[in-house]
């Protein structure tokens, strides 16, 4: 009776180190078919407890050619996915835009170009630099955007922001997007749809007009953003402040 | 100090309270306004995503300004030794308080979420120019208490304090208006700002608009108070307002010529110096022809020595000339397009490539003038519990040189 006993708990040993072996196997055998898929995509989720880090820089890469309308559909993914634009209170000049569409005639030559304009990312942002409570700051990831909970609404970011990106709400809001705060006296920008990237999505605009929007990690060589970039250069808005946007342009 | 001098609280006549009451006015609609707009949201005033600071920042800005320029008075007592200044110290001292304080407020309570001032008070980012300036605005009511009282307590363990007090504010004032003038300075989006002259044009614009707040109180203090004020004390004050409308006058000359150098700068120059509408109109017309050479004249004019009316009317429009020069620089320097892209002409549905509009509502005035109610406020209530103002300030007695 003990001898039997002791034979199946061999038998039963042997059984679930096979067991642990095989599934073993099969775990490697699935990183190494799947890892590759999820480690060298464009954009990858990051776990909702880990920080941010400064090993990805996030970045946007505009070609203005193929963006047959300006610009519209990126503006009404915008629009959709943070809730913006329907102030009732406000007077036009007072309604917020994180994204428009900015139509260039050069005075010499007539040539114009359409191109959405928002929030560029700087690498060294005047809106953080003058900020006093630290409310518009720049996540490791090169994602500038301002933190609603903190902003005293002082609007010294709106002084310093050379792209015009950022708008204060001057009335009060009701129905904001889960994802998206925002609330009355604050100010807002473009915050690269910081939402959606964390959740390994691109940004609503770069979905609305994939033919003419590339968004990737600008430190890694090999995405197709760095890959477009080294390739064909871009240009940045107001190059000559030197604050190193995380937003290029092609046809500018 | 003059040995002979004595200083006592006002008593307060009807029209003391009079005043008192105009400023407490002054202060309970300025408050309303705040109110108002918190409540409804920016909406209701001039305000907008083109020009995001308005009139109540030219209020405040000028308080501030002029709280470190009334200072002067009593630096030029201490620093500089000057006998027939330190009569006129405490007073100084305490129209500074009285407009740091209006000027604050003002500042504050147009935020967009004054309730999270402890935000402020609590994080500190070091390289943004408005975390110095509340260090530097708080601080400054701290110095300036620890200076009056040094300067009015007789002990000589306190008197000690006096002369290194007086020091000490006087590089605070100096750091505190530089600090003031490069909320603007470090700018560089803005093709009006954006330059270090600020710095030093906001310097000796704060010794222009102190000097003339200072004149307008002493005089307005001892007139209520039937007490004498002599022409000696008066003069000074008229020629240190002329010297220094002269320095503004120079370094806004310096600024408009280096700006007209750069070929960038010259839509901008145009802007203001010619085609800004009302702002050309406020430049011209306000700070330079009212606001400097009116005031040279009045102050310069052989005739109208010792003539109050005339000192009267060349601080009204020392103010005015410095009004107008915090306006052209805030409204006008928001007014005038961003430049994204140069030589191109910009539209888009967001304002860019144009003249940014700006008028301002009632509630922004009322606010920015409740400051100034505050300012009232408290500097006439301290002249009634302090005591501030010299018995008397005849030249027999405040002129060190009078036979």
């Amino acid at each position: 009776m003990s001898d039997q006993n002791i034979n199946q708990n061999d038998s039963g040993q042997i059984n679930s180190y096979r067991r642990k072996f095989l599934a073993g196997l099969a775990g490697i055998t699935a990183v190494v078919t799947v890892a590759p898929g999820i480690l060298l995509r464009q954009v990858q989720a990051k776990p909702a407890g880990d920080a941010v880090t400064s090993k990805v820089r996030w970045g946007m890469l505009i070609d203005t050619n193929k963006l047959s309308d300006g610009g519209d559909a990126c503006i009404a993914a915008c629009k959709k996915e943070h809730g913006w634009g329907d102030e009732k209170l406000s007077r036009t000049a007072q309604d917020a835009q994180w994204i428009r569409k900015v139509k260039v005639t050069e005075k010499l030559t007539q040539h114009v170009t359409e191109l959405p304009v928002m929030c560029q990312h700087c690498e060294t942002a005047p809106c953080v630099d003058v900020c006093p409570t630290g409310a518009s700051f720049k996540r490791d990831d090169g994602i500038v955007l301002v933190d609603k909970h903190i902003c005293i609404g002082c609007r010294y970011c709106m002084m310093a922001c050379p792209y015009k990106a950022r708008s204060f709400i001057h009335e009060t809001l009701i129905d904001q997007r889960p994802d998206t705060p925002r609330g009355k006296g604050t100010v807002e920008s473009c915050n690269m749809c910081v939402n959606r990237v964390d959740a390994g999505k691109k940004p609503a605009c770069v979905e609305a007009a994939p033919q003419a929007m590339l968004f990737g990690d600008l430190n890694d060589p090999k995405s197709d953003i760095s890959k477009a970039l080294k390739q064909f250069g871009g240009t940045q808005i107001r190059a000559d402040l030197g604050l190193n946007t995380g937003v290029r342009y092609w046809g500018i | 100090m003059n040995k002979r001098i004595t200083f006592s609280e006002v008593s307060g006549n009807r029209t003391f309270y009079a005043v008192l009451a105009g400023a407490a006015l002054l202060i309970v609609m300025g408050f309303l306004s705040f109110l108002y707009m918190e409540h409804a949201g920016h909406h209701v005033t001039g305000m907008d995503n083109q020009v995001v600071w308005g009139v109540p920042h030219v209020f405040a800005i000028f308080l501030i300004v002029a709280a470190s320029g009334a200072a002067n008075i009593g630096s030029i007592g201490t620093v500089f030794g000057k006998k027939i200044y330190q009569p006129l110290g405490r007073l100084s001292l305490v129209t500074a308080v009285g407009l740091l304080i209006g000027g604050l407020l003002v500042l504050v309570l147009d935020l967009g979420h004054p309730d999270r001032l402890i935000v402020a008070m609590t994080y500190f980012n070091v390289k943004s120019i408005f975390t110095w300036n509340i260090i530097l605005y708080s601080g400054f009511i701290g110095v300036m208490a620890v200076y009056l009282w040094t300067m009015m307590d007789r002990s000589k363990t306190v008197k000690k304090f006096y002369k290194p007090m007086g020091y000490v504010a006087f590089v605070w004032r100096i750091i505190l208006t530089m600090g003031t003038g490069s909320i603007f300075g470090y700018l560089v989006a803005r093709q009006y700002y954006d330059a270090a002259i600020l710095a030093p044009l906001f310097i000796a614009l704060s010794y222009v608009l102190g000097t003339a707040v200072y004149t307008l109180v002493l005089m307005a203090s001892y007139k209520m108070a039937g007490r004498e004020l002599g022409d000696t004390v008066l003069n000074r004050l008229r020629y240190t307002l002329a010297i220094f409308i002269t320095a503004v006058l120079f370094f806004e000359v310096a600024r408009h010529l280096t700006n007209l150098y750069a070929t960038e700068h010259h839509g901008i120059e145009a802007y203001i110096l010619t085609s800004g509408g009302f702002i050309t109109f406020v430049f011209w017309i306000g700070q330079i022809l009212l606001g400097t050479f009116a005031v040279l004249g009045l102050v310069w004019c052989r005739k109208l020595k010792n003539n109050r009316l005339a000192l009267i009317a060349a601080s009204i429009l020392a103010i005015v000339g410095g009004l107008s020069l915090i306006y052209v620089t805030l409204i006008g320097g928001q007014s005038y397009p961003l430049v994204l892209f140069p030589n191109a002409l910009v539209e888009s549905s967001f304002a860019d490539g144009t003249f940014n509009h700006y008028s301002s509502s009632m509630y922004e005035v009322l606010l920015g003038l409740g400051g100034v109610g505050v300012t009232v406020l408290v500097i006439f209530l301290a002249t009634k519990v302090l005591s501030l103002l010299p018995d008397s300030l005849a030249d027999s007695l405040a002129d060190p040189h009078h036979k």
